[in-house]
This record gives structure tokens, C-alpha cells and sequence, in this order.
């Protein structure tokens, strides 16, 4: 881990200290922060905040907001809340499974785009809803992804 | 930020932005929540800052920032008070127009809702069907408020509830008015809050925590993302007299984390009033303290449940526990807790300021006040919809929702997320509360209304919400686990074509002892989706297991693409299309789909060109009928070699 990231990490840590049931927020941070929770973050935290290594890797592996391998420069989640199931989501997924060269969810070999299944974005009168990164894209239709995706080229 | 200390302060306050308020005759009201913010809202609103700034004729207007209007479908939104004039997706380019017209009084047709029952356009916000025909309490106030701005909140007489609870009245005293009221949850379970206060309150520990449950993860529903997104304070407001109901100081909001935009807004929130001092020590002197936390919640459709949740806020693993002891005695550090959802307590400062008689007027017997539902799927308005319970869903569907689009049937309506089960339409005009639905084997859970027409499987939407409880069970307790991943089989055997009859019982054996057995609601309630399909569309699971057919043409391996030979024109479109090269033909020559290949994509089905429309998709008897044909023709065409 390169100092500047430690820092950062520590950082983090910082402003949780001392106080309670503060491990799920904190890995949260972690995760917004590093873009996902490396081997040496949690040694970092288990280190610092003296938290059990198991009890790390059992929130850490839980929730489906942290990440315990390195995520794409690209984040494409795809909605499939039942309102985007009815309109086609699941058709959205299929095409940028085949456009990105994955099965299901996954990253692609260059690291560039990670595509995600989500339960529910809350949009859900605009579905079916893809989301990358920050930018929301409504009503998609599976012929327009290609184009939408050469964008993040 | 002036500190305020007293009542008086605070009247003093309110008078003065009342006044300033006053000071512009027109308002200019950008809807910028999450579904304004995916159609533009936020360059429309640039557009405008800039517009306003250059215009002369502008000075009296002032532009507003607001969240969630509901009216997701026709965002963004632009409402032009007093006048409430409403125009519908609008774009930046229209801005300076609009900005002119509202200036000299003209209004610009070509923006307004289009009414396509009556053809005509509709001028007024309050006068569009969608809104016309909704009882706004809780979301009624969205449309003055920015979300951001704690004195827009105040100036509508925000914070007046607060004040009357912690200085005029005792907390047994807010706790009756509540349980007169017969609020009740909100959140899915329809348990009465005033109840579940009172039990907390009598908890003999301390100290005492008070919790506001924004972890809506039922897919199809996004009320609370309304609610916190444009009115925050409302929460926080109800929150903190629940605080006090129950004797407690610390409260906290547990929001999960695929709301963005809610988390923003709530942190701001509280920030600003602890600037004013409506949060912290002795509040408006009343001797009252409160504090509160933002907890994200990190994408577990369990950790909505409430011991789960508590757990959450612990920092652990956001798992149920077993409820012998309730939570309300034994929850966050084995301390007494006591959880609303988000609308629950939205509601509460306006039954404090108007009285519980009030509020008991709007509703059904059981039932009292009003619900938001978000009302989604194959529907021609879609977006949220706040009604008195007791409403017909026809009415919601139909009038307020406007039917289905493209002249499609009704098949089912979907409420209470993975929880609840479909509706068919013979139930249409059941009013709706909580007691009915449960009649008819669904439940109100959070409000999700999913409206499902004639191309909706009803197999695939049960082994829809399955999968999804399989991916979300925790996996603690047996019953749920195994269940569900059971469930998920047999319904998958049937949506493959392999289904056997003896599946049906089986499936209903299962999910009774789901129902029995598991340790949380969660998994005591996932069988619903199934037996209630199964309940109301027996038929179409016969279907799929006797005849392999599909009737709404969705379950992937009992369907077939076919070209109409007298209809294709050869025109190669889906020929060049086609992604595992399954069409056979050529220029001039009819195309053919070589059914070994095809994967059943439905690409060629969706390239046809509309004037032709040679692509058939068929399913069960049609199919079988199909593939002896061709087996015919190819016989012939060896015959004939």
C-alpha cells in the first residue's frame, strides 16, 4: 500500500475514534474513498481500531456496497427493482453482459467498466434505469447501450 | 444563524420570512429530485439562474429548488406560483420563453400536460388528473420546499408541532393523541405507532434510542426517497417528538445508501437546525435535548427488518434476531428502541398540529390519514400518489394513474414488494387499507404498486421476487434459506418447460412452513409472491406445465421467433442483426430463422420494421404446430431433391 493511501485510510479512521458500532460506516468511507477494501485496508483498520480480522471480513463480505476486490474505472449498475423487471431490465443486463464480455456481474479484463445488479435505484417510473458512475440514464433500450457505453471510451 | 432560544424566537423568525417571502410576486419551481435530476432538471435550473439574472422583467421572480414532485413520468417538472402552472419536460432551451411568459402573464401550450382521455390541455398543476384526483398530506407541502432551505420548512409553520408537543403538552399526552389517531406503520407491518411508543416509553431502561427506517429496499417502491428527498425536516420534526413520546434524546436516521441524494439532504437538514438550535440542549427552552446520526445502510434488503436494522446500527452484521423480547424493550444495545419508517413519522407533526380527530376523518375504520404509494410498471402516469386508504385501486390505476399504455389489458397489480402478491382484476375495487389487502393475500407493505398488463408472466414475476429472496436471505434460519432456494428450482422447472403437476403442491407445502417456521418476516412472508400467483393465475401455471406454453410470451425457452414468409420483404435488418447468426436468407430472398441456432434474443422481433411486422413470437401449442410445419417443409424439400 502506497504511504498517500495509508494516510488516507488513516484519515478515515481518525474521525471514527472512540466512538460505537462505527465498522460498517467506516468501510463505507473506506469504499467511497479507495474504490474498494484491499487486504492492507482492513489489516489498517484491524491494526487501529483493534477489531477482529473475522469481524471485518464478515461485514466486509455481507454487504453488497463493499467491495474486496478492486472495482473498474466505470461503475454500471444495472436496476432490476421489479418496476424495471416488467419494462425489461433484465434485458439491459443481458446486452451489457454480452457487450462487456462478462457473465452476470464481474469486471472486465482491463479494468475499465464493472458492471453490477441492483435491487432497487428508487427511480423506479423511469425504468428500466442504468447508472454510471453518477449519471442516470432512463428508459434505456438494449440498442442504444453500445453507443451509450462508447461515451466512457 | 440566530439561536433560537424560545417560542418567541422562533415566531419572530417565521414572521420575518413570511415577509420576506411576500416580497416576490412570482415563484419559478424546478423539480429537481432523483428522477428530475436523470431527466436534466439541474441544466434546466442553470438555465434559469442565468435567465433570471439578465431579465429585466425578472426581478420579482425568484427560482426554486425543489425535491420529489411524484410526477416522475413528465420531469422535469416547472411550476410557476402563484398561479401553479405547470409545465411538463421541459428543457433548457425552453427556459427563456417560459421565463417571458410568466413575466407578462401568457402561458405556453406546447409545455402543458396533455390530457389524453379528454384531449385537452390542462393548465394548472392541481387540475392535471394525477394530482387532481391525490389527498397530499405528507408529500403536500414538497412542491413550496427546498429540501436544502430549513427556513422554507419553517415558514410553513415547520417546527410548530415541536413546539406545541415539548411545551405544551406531556409526553403521555402526545402518546394519546397518537394512539387516537390509530396511526399505523407505514412501513409494511401496519402496527400502531402510538403503541409501540407507549410500550418504549414504559421500558424501564435507559437510555432510550428512537430510529427512522429509510432502508427501503423493496424493489418498486421509492415513497421514502420522496419524502426525505423533499422534506426532510418533516422527518427530523417527527422523529424528535416521537424522542420525546417515549423519553428518549438520541435519535437516529438509518438510510440506505443508494440514496444519494437523501443522505445529502437529511445530513443538510440537521445540520441547520442544530444551527438554529432545534436540535442539542434545552430546545426553545423547553428543557428537551435531542441529538441524531446518519447511518448508512450498505445494500441489505434484510437490514430493513428491525432487529436487523438495530444490529446495523450496532456496527454488526445486519442479521434478525429471534423477538421473544421485542425490540422496543431489548433493542440497540439491548437498550429500548423504538423504529418508524419514514412516512410514518412525516405524518406525525401534522397529526400534533391538527389533532388526531382530524386526522381520523381521512381514511377507512382500521385505517386512518392517507398513503403514498408509487405507483409503477405498465402504467401511463406513473410516479407517486399520495391517497385518503380506502381508495379503490381502480381509482389510483385508472383515474390518477390513467390507465395502460398502448391499449394493453390489465393483468395484476403487484403491492408490497417481495412480501405482498399480485391482485387481479376482479379485485379492482376493493378499497384499499391495511386489513383489506391481507384479505386478498397480499399485504399495503411499504406502497409499492407494480401494474402488470397482459405481457407480464405471472410464473416469472414469482420466480422474479424469489430469486431475489434468495439473494437476500441472510441465510440464519433454515426454513428461509432452503425454502427459497427450493422455491427458486421448482419455479425455474417450470418457466424451463419441465414443470410436473405435483410441482404446484409442493410449492404450497413449502411455503407454509416458510410461513411457520422462519425467524423473520422477512422470510415468513417470502412464499406470498408464489401463492398468491398461484392462488389467481392457476391456469397459467398449468399452462406452462402441461402445454410448455407461455400465454404472455415471456419465459425464454418456451418461445420461438418465426419469420412470416408472406410478410418478410427481405429487407436484411434483422438478418444483419442477428447476434449468433441464426437467419438464413439473402437480398430477395425471404428469410428464415435456423431454429438451432437461435437463442431465443428476441432481436429480430424487435428490428422488424413496423410496416411489416414479420416476426412472430409464439409459444406452447402455436410453437409445436410451427416446428411440424417446418419439419413438413423440409421433408418436402428433401422429398423433392
Amino acid at each position: 500500500m502506497k504511504t498517500t493511501d495509508i494516510t488516507r485510510v488513516e484519515h478515515i479512521l481518525n474521525t471514527y475514534r472512540g466512538k460505537r458500532g462505527i465498522l460498517i460506516q467506516l468501510l463505507l468511507d473506506i469504499q467511497h474513498e479507495m474504490g474498494w477494501i484491499s487486504p492492507y485496508a482492513i489489516d489498517l483498520v484491524h491494526k487501529r481500531m483493534k477489531i477482529p480480522l473475522s469481524r471485518i471480513y464478515r461485514i466486509a463480505s455481507f454487504y453488497k456496497a463493499m467491495s474486496l476486490v478492486p472495482m473498474g474505472k466505470y461503475l454500471v449498475r444495472v436496476c432490476l427493482g421489479t418496476a424495471c423487471h416488467v419494462r425489461g431490465g433484465g434485458k439491459i443486463m443481458e446486452k451489457l453482459e454480452d457487450l462487456l464480455g462478462l457473465e452476470g456481474e464481474g469486471t472486465t479484463g482491463d479494468g475499465k467498466f464493472t458492471l453490477e445488479r441492483v435491487n432497487c435505484l428508487g427511480c423506479c417510473a423511469l425504468g428500466p434505469v442504468m447508472v454510471i458512475n453518477d449519471v442516470y440514464y432512463s428508459n434505456v433500450e438494449p440498442q442504444k447501450i453500445e453507443g451509450i457505453l462508447k461515451e466512457y471510451e | 444563524m440566530t439561536l433560537l432560544e424560545s417560542p418567541d424566537h422562533l415566531h419572530t423568525l417565521r414572521e420575518s420570512l413570511k415577509t420576506k417571502r411576500d416580497e416576490y410576486s412570482k415563484y419559478i419551481i424546478v423539480s429537481s429530485g432523483t428522477c428530475g435530476r436523470a431527466h436534466g432538471s439541474e441544466e434546466v435550473f442553470a438555465a434559469f439562474t442565468g435567465e433570471l439574472e439578465k431579465n429585466n422583467d425578472a426581478k420579482n421572480m425568484k427560482l426554486k429548488k425543489t425535491g420529489c414532485l411524484g410526477f416522475c413520468e413528465k420531469e422535469p417538472l416547472v411550476i410557476i406560483f402563484p398561479e401553479r402552472i405547470c409545465y411538463c419536460n421541459v428543457t433548457p432551451s425552453d427556459v427563456p420563453e417560459i421565463v417571458k411568459e410568466a413575466s407578462s402573464g401568457g402561458i405556453i401550450d406546447r409545455l402543458l400536460y396533455h390530457d389524453s382521455l379528454t384531449e385537452k390541455k390542462v393548465i394548472h398543476q392541481n387540475e392535471i388528473p394525477f394530482y387532481k384526483y391525490q389527498h397530499q398530506i405528507v408529500s403536500g407541502n414538497n412542491v413550496s420546499i427546498d429540501p436544502e432551505e430549513i427556513d422554507d420548512y419553517i415558514t410553513l409553520d415547520g417546527y410548530s408541532a415541536l413546539e406545541k408537543a415539548i411545551l405544551h403538552m406531556t409526553p403521555e399526552q402526545v402518546i394519546r393523541e397518537i394512539k387516537k389517531s390509530n396511526l399505523r406503520g407505514r412501513g409494511g407491518g401496519g402496527f400502531p405507532a402510538g403503541i409501540k411508543w407507549e410500550t418504549c416509553r414504559n421500558a424501564g431502561e435507559t437510555p432510550k434510542y428512537i430510529i427512522v427506517n429509510c432502508d427501503e429496499g423493496d424493489p418498486g417502491a421509492y415513497m421514502d426517497r420522496g419524502v426525505m428527498e423533499g422534506n426532510p425536516h418533516s422527518v427530523l420534526e417527527g422523529l424528535m417528538i416521537a424522542g420525546y413520546a417515549i423519553g428518549s434524546e438520541k435519535g437516529f436516521f438509518y438510510i440506505r445508501e443508494e440514496y444519494p441524494l437523501a443522505l445529502k439532504h437529511t445530513a443538510r437538514a440537521i445540520e441547520k437546525a442544530k444551527e438554529y438550535g432545534l436540535l442539542g440542549e434545552n430546545i426553545l427552552g423547553s428543557g428537551f435535548s435531542f441529538s441524531v446520526e446518519i447511518h448508512r445502510g450498505a445494500g441489505a434488503f434484510v437490514s430493513g427488518e428491525s432487529s436487523a436494522l438495530m444490529s446495523a446500527i450496532e456496527g454488526e452484521v445486519g442479521e434478525p434476531r429471534s423477538k421473544y423480547v421485542h425490540t422496543a424493550l431489548k433493542g440497540i444495545w439491548n437498550k429500548p428502541s423504538c423504529l418508524n419508517n419514514v412516512e410514518t413519522l412525516a405524518t406525525v407533526p401534522h397529526i400534533i398540529n391538527n389533532g388526531a380527530d382530524w386526522f381520523c376523518q381521512i381514511g377507512t375504520e382500521n385505517s386512518k390519514g392517507t398513503k403514498i404509494f408509487s405507483l409503477v410498471g405498465k402504467v401511463n402516469n406513473t410516479g407517486l400518489v399520495e391517497v385518503p386508504m380506502g381508495t379503490t385501486l381502480r381509482d389510483i390505476i385508472f383515474k390518477i394513474g390513467g390507465g395502460i399504455p398502448y391499449e394493453k389489458r390489465f393483468k395484476a397489480v403487484q403491492t408490497g414488494g417481495p412480501s405482498g402478491g399480485v391482485i387481479p382484476e376482479t379485485h379492482l375495487d376493493v378499497p384499499i387499507d391495511f386489513d383489506e389487502l391481507n384479505k386478498l393475500g397480499s399485504m399495503m407493505g411499504s406502497g409499492g404498486m407494480i401494474v402488470m398488463d397482459e405481457e407480464t408472466c405471472m410464473v416469472d414475476v414469482a420466480y422474479y421476487f424469489i430469486d431475489f429472496l434468495c439473494t437476500e436471505s441472510c441465510g440464519k434460519c433454515v426454513p428461509c434459506r432452503e425454502g427459497l432456494k427450493r422455491l427458486k428450482e421448482i419455479l425455474g422447472c417450470i418457466i424451463a418447460g419441465k414443470g410436473k403437476e405435483e410441482d404446484i403442491r409442493t410449492i404450497e407445502g413449502l411455503g407454509r412452513a416458510m410461513q411457520d417456521a422462519s425467524l423473520c418476516a422477512l422470510g415468513r412472508t417470502a412464499a406470498n409472491p408464489v401463492l398468491s400467483t398461484i392462488s389467481y393465475f392457476h391456469n397459467e401455471y398449468l399452462e406452462h406445465i402441461r402445454n410448455k406454453n407461455c400465454p404472455a410470451l415471456v419465459c425464454k425457452p418456451l418461445l420461438s421467433y418465426y419469420i412470416d414468409p408472406k410478410k418478410c420483404k427481405a429487407c436484411m435488418v434483422c438478418l444483419k442483426k442477428c447476434p449468433v447468426n441464426a437467419i438464413e436468407g439473402g437480398k430477395n430472398q425471404v428469410h428464415k430463422i435456423n431454429q438451432e441456432k437461435c437463442n431465443q434474443c428476441g432481436t429480430c422481433f424487435t428490428v422488424c420494421p413496423e410496416k411489416f411486422r414479420a416476426v412472430r413470437k409464439i409459444s406452447g401449442r402455436d410453437r409445436l404446430r410451427q416446428m411440424e410445419q417446418e419439419e413438413k417443409t423440409r421433408a418436402g424439400e428433401r422429398h423433392v431433391q
